[in-house]
């Protein structure tokens, strides 16, 4: 093997990932006086945060009464029950302040005629607890993620956080159970670097490109979680994949829900709007796993639209003019560019595509990193966190409602930094820890990049997304899902035989590409078993042979370990309970919208 | 006598073909600037012959195509493909613009497709922005406020003030218009840039910020800001339809008015 010369860097902090969470964490850090390197493998302001439309969810109450109590439970109710009680009482009582924050970093939201932060109706939000909509989501336009994300940028700018950019993260480092830090190559130069750390935070987004259709951008390719299973440590609830119901037929590419928030409905080919049906109170603001499911069975049902009667129409063209050019400029913009519509005049072609993971890298609410030991007891892996769409918090449980992942960046990304600097003191020592974890590393990554087998990277990724797309979608089934435990082991195993044509070191993207492609098949493989072994129907895993909630024997957490191309699979309980007597409980009821 | 010739390695050479392995009626030539910084050659312009039948709409499916099936040691960035992330901003038939909304059919004939202008190369499409980055961190590209307003309350502002941020906000920082700009080409190491000045005047101009007259004293400068001879390069490229030039216009209006303070 050539010899590889490693750059060693120490940091009290670093922060994997530069999208909202991981700049928000970062920023935090910064604050707190850790010496801190946030690694990006793309320049900040190209992380997917920048792709997030419609808002920020928290309950200002700048357009009506409010409560955190409410979004809470809406919250709860969201998650189908699977979600953390105690993370969710967090997140959402924390979310006006952090709200507040960003507008005083600078976010250009757009205003009420009374100068306060705007806010929109979106899905699942209501108020009194399921009685009647809510404006919750704060907004800037349809670009709030763009918005944030170079905000938070500049904040950290001014608290000079480094940065170290197009730095793709290899793997962690990890010795006796404990997190060192991780192993990076620069692609500016081909350099690799070892950057060992007291506390390593994965911000890195979710694993969206697993599929063959999805908003995410094609570099939401999960690195963080393909990292945390070569550690040998689990992923959690990774069978639940959200699909919005807004993506634009054929490009995949994101209308948001806000557009539904200002009035926008969807409609099948007999003209009927067909919300009204399955979800009579919310309508087309209903969650999004029951408007996929709805637009799914329409579709299914032959009541599709267009020349295959294989997508559904969403109509904005009965909104004004004004509105549209005022709040939905962004989604106006590309419906025009990828699907050649006029909102002001025709519907948008749209077929639900996959949007989230729900699923992650389990946490506890200060974002520290989880695992079982061999006593089956949960425990904290020490110097390990994770933020933002990479972690399970788990806020989100079975189906994330709209405009609670922006402010789940926020939120978890500063209590991580919070927690941190409790844990870490400013330039504490750094354990040796040995060679071979280095080695072990360098390895995969020399064996990649010297890989010679007959079978392109794009192959693999196109037989692994197209598996993913027919096997494991919106509903499921036994016979898909073992299809697809079938066919998955064709791309994990075609890997022995892959090619990297590319043999340089510098901005190497197809090594890159092979290597993205390595979290990217391990995560669909845990993905496939959980889905296949969660025997009941909860958000948005929805089995037409389990048709119902089981919540005698599925209240739980799957937990996945992914060992030497096996898939095992444990479990973690549900948090019963709240973090504070501001708010009681709330027990499983009947899901209806 | 004093000789003026280009550096030797700056020559484009010609390079592959790569024909087409099927008979499909609709085949289009790509010819993209390939540059490997590991071995010592000069530039070359590879040639692509891409079945558009079966390739999506926008020049980034081509490229993806073309790396996916035929060579995949094409080198470019991209990212969300729908416009919002700034990624895959490269000169397309003599344009600088987003290969990712940038539509194929758009372009008659070949396509020819090269790094964004004036800008040094990391590999093939890719060029080095760092220059362009430290000049948007030098015009401190945060909220300078005095007044943090009541804890736990956002900072007011007006719909008229909110909407004086449209058209700024939006940029992508995707360096379309400053490699774009002659001034830029020519004094990029002092010049900021339109993407730069733009940036600067939405900080500028926002209600909530106080720090109007330091922005603009910072900027005020021969290089910084005068460089700038409306040539209109930068407001022809963006790919989001935002007017650099106009705010770059509005900079020198404050200052030469009592706007400033």
């Amino acid at each position: 093997m050539e010899k590889y010369k490693i750059i060693d860097h120490e940091y009290d902090a670093i922060v994997v990932g530069a999208g909202g969470s991981g700049l928000r964490a970062a920023v935090g850090l910064s604050e707190a006086g850790l010496k801190t390197a946030c690694i990006s493998k793309v320049f900040p302001t190209r992380s997917h945060t920048a792709a997030a439309q419609g808002g920020i969810s928290a309950a200002l109450g700048n357009m009506g009464e409010d409560d955190w109590r409410w979004h809470m439970y809406d919250t709860v109710k969201g998650a189908d029950w699977l979600g953390d009680q105690d993370a969710i009482e967090f997140l959402c009582k924390e979310a006006p302040q952090a709200v507040v924050e960003l507008e005083k970093y600078g976010v250009p939201f757009s205003r009420t005629e009374d100068g306060k932060i705007y806010q929109r109706p979106f899905g699942g939000m209501t108020k009194n607890y399921g009685n009647g909509v809510v404006q919750r989501t704060c907004a800037a336009a349809d670009r709030t993620g763009h918005a944030i994300l170079h905000t938070l940028y500049g904040q950290a700018l001014k608290k000079d956080t480094e940065f170290f950019i197009e730095y793709f993260a290899l793997d962690l480092l990890m010795h006796n159970g404990k997190c060192h830090g991780i192993l990076a190559w620069c692609l500016e130069d081909g350099s690799i670097h070892r950057f060992r750390a007291n506390m390593t935070i994965l911000a890195t987004g979710g694993y969206g490109r697993a599929y063959f259709s999805a908003t995410s951008a094609h570099t939401c390719t999960g690195d963080g979680g393909g990292m945390v299973l070569r550690a040998g440590l689990p992923l959690q609830d990774m069978e639940f994949v959200q699909f919005h119901p807004t993506g634009i037929y054929g490009a995949g590419c994101l209308i948001t829900e806000g557009s539904r928030g200002e009035g926008g409905f969807l409609v099948n080919s007999e003209g009927e709007r067909f919300m009204e049906r399955y979800a009579p109170s919310a309508k087309d603001l209903a969650s999004r796993d029951v408007v996929s499911r709805s637009m799914t069975i329409e579709i299914n049902e032959g009541r599709g639209v267009g020349k295959n009667k294989d997508h559904i129409f969403l109509h904005l063209n009965h909104l004004d003019p004004k509105i549209l050019h005022e709040r939905l400029p962004g989604i106006s913009e590309s419906a025009k560019v990828f699907a050649g519509v006029d909102v002001t005049k025709e519907p948008i072609p749209v077929l639900p595509t996959v949007h989230y993971n729900m699923g992650g890298i389990p946490t506890n609410y200060h974002g520290e990193v989880l695992t079982k030991d061999q006593d089956g007891s949960e425990v904290v892996v020490e110097g390990l966190m994770s933020v933002g769409e990479a972690a399970c918090v788990s806020v989100h449980g079975a189906n994330r409602l709209g405009s609670n992942s922006l402010i789940d960046l926020v939120v978890f990304g500063k209590a991580a930094a919070v927690r941190a600097a409790q844990i870490v003191k400013p330039n504490s020592k750094h354990e040796k820890i040995p060679e071979t974890e280095t080695q072990k590393s360098l390895d995969r990554f020399d064996k990649m990049r010297n890989a010679n087998g007959g079978t392109p990277t794009s192959v693999l990724r196109d037989k692994m997304q197209r598996t993913m797309q027919s096997k494991c979608a919106v509903f499921r089934t036994d016979k898909t899902l073992k299809e697809g435990l079938h066919e998955i082991q064709q791309p994990w195993e075609g890997m022995s035989d892959i090619k990297v044509k590319d043999k340089s070191l510098i901005f190497n993207t197809d090594l890159v590409e092979a290597l993205e492609f390595d979290n990217l098949i391990r995560q669909s493989m845990v993905t496939v078993s959980s889905a296949e072994n969660r025997k009941e129907s909860r958000g948005a895993h929805s089995r037409e042979d389990h048709k119902d909630r089981n919540d005698q024997e599925w209240m739980k957490h799957t937990l996945a370990w992914h060992t030497n191309g096996k898939v095992n699979i444990e479990y973690r309980d549900v948090h019963s309970f709240t973090l504070t007597n501001d708010v009681q409980y709330f027990p499983p009821k009947v899901r209806v919208y | 006598m004093v000789q003026f010739a280009l550096p030797q390695n700056s020559k484009v050479e010609k390079g592959n073909y790569f024909s087409s392995k099927n008979d499909s009626k609709n085949i289009k030539k790509i010819n993209i600037y390939r540059w490997d910084p590991e071995n010592n050659k000069n530039p070359r312009l590879d040639t692509y012959e891409v079945d558009m039948e079966n390739c999506g709409p926008m020049v980034l499916d081509v490229l993806i195509k073309i790396k996916n099936e035929i060579d995949s040691t094409l080198t470019f960035r991209r990212s969300c493909r729908e416009g919002i992330c700034g990624s895959c901003a490269m000169n397309i038939d003599g344009s600088n613009t987003l290969a990712c909304t940038k539509s194929a059919k758009e372009v008659a004939g070949e396509i020819n497709i090269y790094p964004l202008p004036h800008m040094p190369v990391i590999k093939d499409l890719v060029p080095d922005l760092k220059q362009l980055y430290k000049q948007y961190q030098s015009i401190e590209p945060w909220m300078q406020s005095k007044t943090t307003g009541d804890n736990g309350i956002e900072k007011l502002q007006t719909v008229e003030d909110r909407s004086k941020l449209d058209g700024l906000y939006e940029c992508i920082l995707c360096a379309c218009c400053s490699t774009s700009c002659p001034s830029y080409w020519w004094n990029g190491d002092k010049y900021l840039g339109p993407a730069v000045l733009l940036q600067a005047y939405r900080w500028i101009i926002d209600s909530r910020d106080d720090e109007r007259k330091k922005r603009l004293k910072k900027v005020a400068d021969e290089l910084k800001l005068f460089r700038c001879h409306t040539i209109m390069n930068c407001t022809n490229a963006c790919p989001k339809g935002l007017n650099p030039a106009k705010a770059i216009g509005s900079i020198k209006k404050m200052l030469v008015t009592s706007d400033n303070s």
